[in-house]
């Protein structure tokens, strides 16, 4: 009876660390978040409870159309970035061996030992009307006048697809990994084409990491700030934007909270989506990532 | 005795290995090769590991590449062909059955490969599974088959295709004992009933006794013979064939008197044993098989024997039907194996017991060491 206690009381004392952390840095703010964005302001300093702040969002357009805008968007970063990361991922996974394995993965790493902010920096100085592709353009005859690549949505897809491609790269490398040579020689040996072993064999394989590599990407693509902001410029409109201008620029707390939820509920519907429609659970999925 | 083989005899044959040779840097895994195999035959390739059986077996599927030599399906050369154009399928050491497709999928994926329609091609394979013992596991995840089963499925995979020649990389390995026994004889009758060319590579020489019409024994590189499993038994061509196919005595020690086919082979401890064969050198290797070893209590039954022992039983190893003993024999640095009698005055015969025993000279096989 003691030692059930005591071994109680060591299971408690060693999941405490793991328990505050998650309470306080992230029940805790989205509790008060939820509380908050239910509280209608109906007079200078006044609150009260009501939906208003969530109506606020469907019936003025361009609150619901940045949602959409940066749910498409995302969708459109998540799947560019799959596409470029599969066969990066297959070639670490099947064809690199020992070393250069290790050492292409850590290439991949290596962007993100600087801070997004220095990594965007980075980009707008390669993309900017005086920057270095523009004066490459000018100087081999390609354009005559300096060329602003920056402030349009192609730079905002840019810089988002080279933010999740390593988030893309590790699941799709590990599931890649686990897929037996024979069975792609089999493959092959049953009279397969290259097409057909990669879509019936490779593919259905690697399903659950592609799907944990696509969730982490939308997700990280949805909630980004400095990306859309320094890339994109007024064109960017992210939905995160609008949050921050909520906070920060209108001081208007409970609208912003609302927001916050919606981004939190949306997103996560999406994502819901993307896991029905791929006949894919979230527990395989989560032992891939 | 492959050498010849043009255009002319091609048809008569599925598979021709012509002086095949492949080099990974400057060892040659497989040097020089050559052999033929006829339609409906099940042919061997019996090896120790490491011997290029699997590096020949994957040029031949079209994994690998000969560095020279050709390879001929029905006379058609196929260098240059890729694995997927080959009249050839695989089952695999692994099997590599498809996890992320059911039963009848994975019969059915080579018919869908070569645009055979959905209907059709899952009805062949159902009929298929049918033929092979699966009836009604269409629909089943491989994972959820037995080891035996899973065995059918990457046969019937292979078998639905029609291929000229079906090539098994040492597929019974994964299983257990009882399971291999039974899968040596259902292999052998599924080969037959289906009359297709089976070529089968295996490091366990009793796999390659009981299936094969011809086996080809195969050591670092080279095929040290090739011949149907009676011939490689009771005739072995090399020291190597000797001792590797079936259980052995092996003898070593200096050719003496060579007179009218027999040669004398003097061991190292002075005994001196009759054989045949020869020995261009001095120095000699001398085989003799446990069952013909002829065992008795007194030496008189021996008396015509040119090889006569005395010796003392040292173990008696049980194993049924191929139960044997070791003999402690006077001359002999190791003790002699010979077969357990189960019948006779000597069936009860325990460790420590005085025994004669001798050969014939034709039972024993003399080879330059």
């Amino acid at each position: 009876m003691i030692a059930k206690q005591a071994s109680r009381l060591t299971l408690f004392l060693l999941l405490a660390p793991a328990i505050l952390w998650l309470g306080l840095l992230i029940v805790l703010p989205h509790v008060e978040i939820l509380v908050l964005s239910f509280s209608e302001r109906i007079a200078p300093r006044v609150y009260a409870f009501g939906f208003g702040n969530y109506l606020e969002f469907f019936t003025e357009p361009l609150y619901w159309r940045t949602f959409a805008r940066t749910a498409f968007m995302s969708i459109l970063v998540t799947a560019l970035t799959l596409v470029l990361a599969f066969p990066i991922a297959l070639y670490i996974a099947r064809v690199a061996q020992g070393r250069l394995k290790a050492m292409l993965l850590l290439l991949c790493l290596l962007p993100f030992w600087v801070s997004e902010l220095v990594r965007t920096l980075g980009w707008m100085i390669l993309l900017r009307e005086t920057g270095v592709i523009s004066y490459m353009l000018r100087s081999i005859g390609l354009a005559s006048q300096p060329v602003e690549l920056l402030y349009n949505d192609g730079a905002v897809i840019l810089g988002l697809v080279y933010g999740g491609l390593l988030f893309m790269i590790v699941p799709l490398a590990n599931a890649l990994e686990s897929l037996e040579p024979a069975v792609v020689e089999a493959g092959y040996d049953l009279g397969g084409s290259r097409w057909t072993v990669l879509r019936r064999i490779v593919i259905p394989h690697a399903m659950p990491g592609i799907v944990a590599g696509c969730i982490i990407v939308f997700m990280l693509t949805v909630g980004n700030f400095a990306t859309p902001v320094l890339l994109g410029g007024k064109n960017g409109l992210w939905f995160t934007e609008q949050i921050y201008a909520q906070f920060i620029t209108r001081f208007n707390w409970p609208q912003g909270a609302a927001f916050g939820m919606l981004l939190l509920l949306l997103s996560s519907a999406i994502v819901w989506l993307g896991l029905r429609l791929t006949g894919q659970s979230l527990g395989t999925t989560l032992k891939q990532a | 005795m492959t050498l010849c083989i043009g255009s002319v005899m091609a048809s008569s044959t599925d598979l021709d290995i012509v002086n095949v040779t492949k080099r990974f840097g400057s060892h040659a895994a497989v040097d020089d090769v050559s052999f033929s195999v006829a339609p409906g035959e099940f042919f061997s390739i019996l090896g120790p590991s490491g011997c290029g059986k699997t590096t020949l077996m994957r040029m031949i599927a079209g994994f690998e590449h000969p560095t020279s030599g050709d390879i001929r399906i029905r006379g058609a050369s196929m260098i240059g062909v890729p694995a997927n154009r080959r009249p050839v399928n695989m089952v695999f050491q692994s099997l590599a059955l498809f996890p992320m497709m059911s039963v009848g999928e994975n019969v059915a994926y080579g018919l869908t490969c070569r645009g055979v329609s959905r209907a059709d091609a899952e009805e062949r394979a159902n009929r298929m599974l049918e033929r092979v013992g699966l009836k009604g596991f269409g629909d089943r995840r491989v994972t959820a088959l037995s080891g035996g089963q899973r065995q059918r499925v990457a046969i019937a995979r292979c078998l639905v295709l029609e291929p000229t020649l079906v090539l098994l990389d040492e597929p019974l390995g994964a299983l257990d004992l009882k399971l291999r026994e039974h899968m040596k004889i259902e292999l052998k009758q599924l080969q037959g009933t289906f009359n297709t060319t089976f070529a089968y590579i295996t490091h366990d020489q009793s796999e390659a006794l009981v299936m094969s019409d011809r086996i080809a024994v195969m050591n670092q590189g080279r095929f040290e013979q090739v011949g149907s499993p009676r011939e490689l038994y009771h005739n072995p061509a090399t020291p190597f064939v000797a001792s590797f196919v079936g259980e052995t005595n092996r003898l070593q020690g200096e050719a003496a008197a060579a007179s009218n086919g027999t040669i004398a082979v003097r061991l190292s401890s002075g005994a001196i044993v009759q054989g045949q064969g020869s020995a261009a050198a001095k120095a000699a290797l001398a085989f003799v098989r446990p069952e013909a070893v002829a065992l008795a209590q007194d030496p008189s039954p021996l008396s015509n024997l040119p090889n006569r022992f005395e010796g003392r039983i040292s173990a008696v190893l049980f194993d049924g039907a191929a139960s044997s003993l070791l003999i402690d024999t006077a001359g002999f640095e190791q003790p002699v194996r010979a077969v357990l009698p189960q019948a006779g005055p000597l069936a009860g015969i325990e460790v420590g017991a005085p025994v004669h025993l001798g050969w014939t000279a034709d039972a024993m096989k003399v080879f330059a060491a």
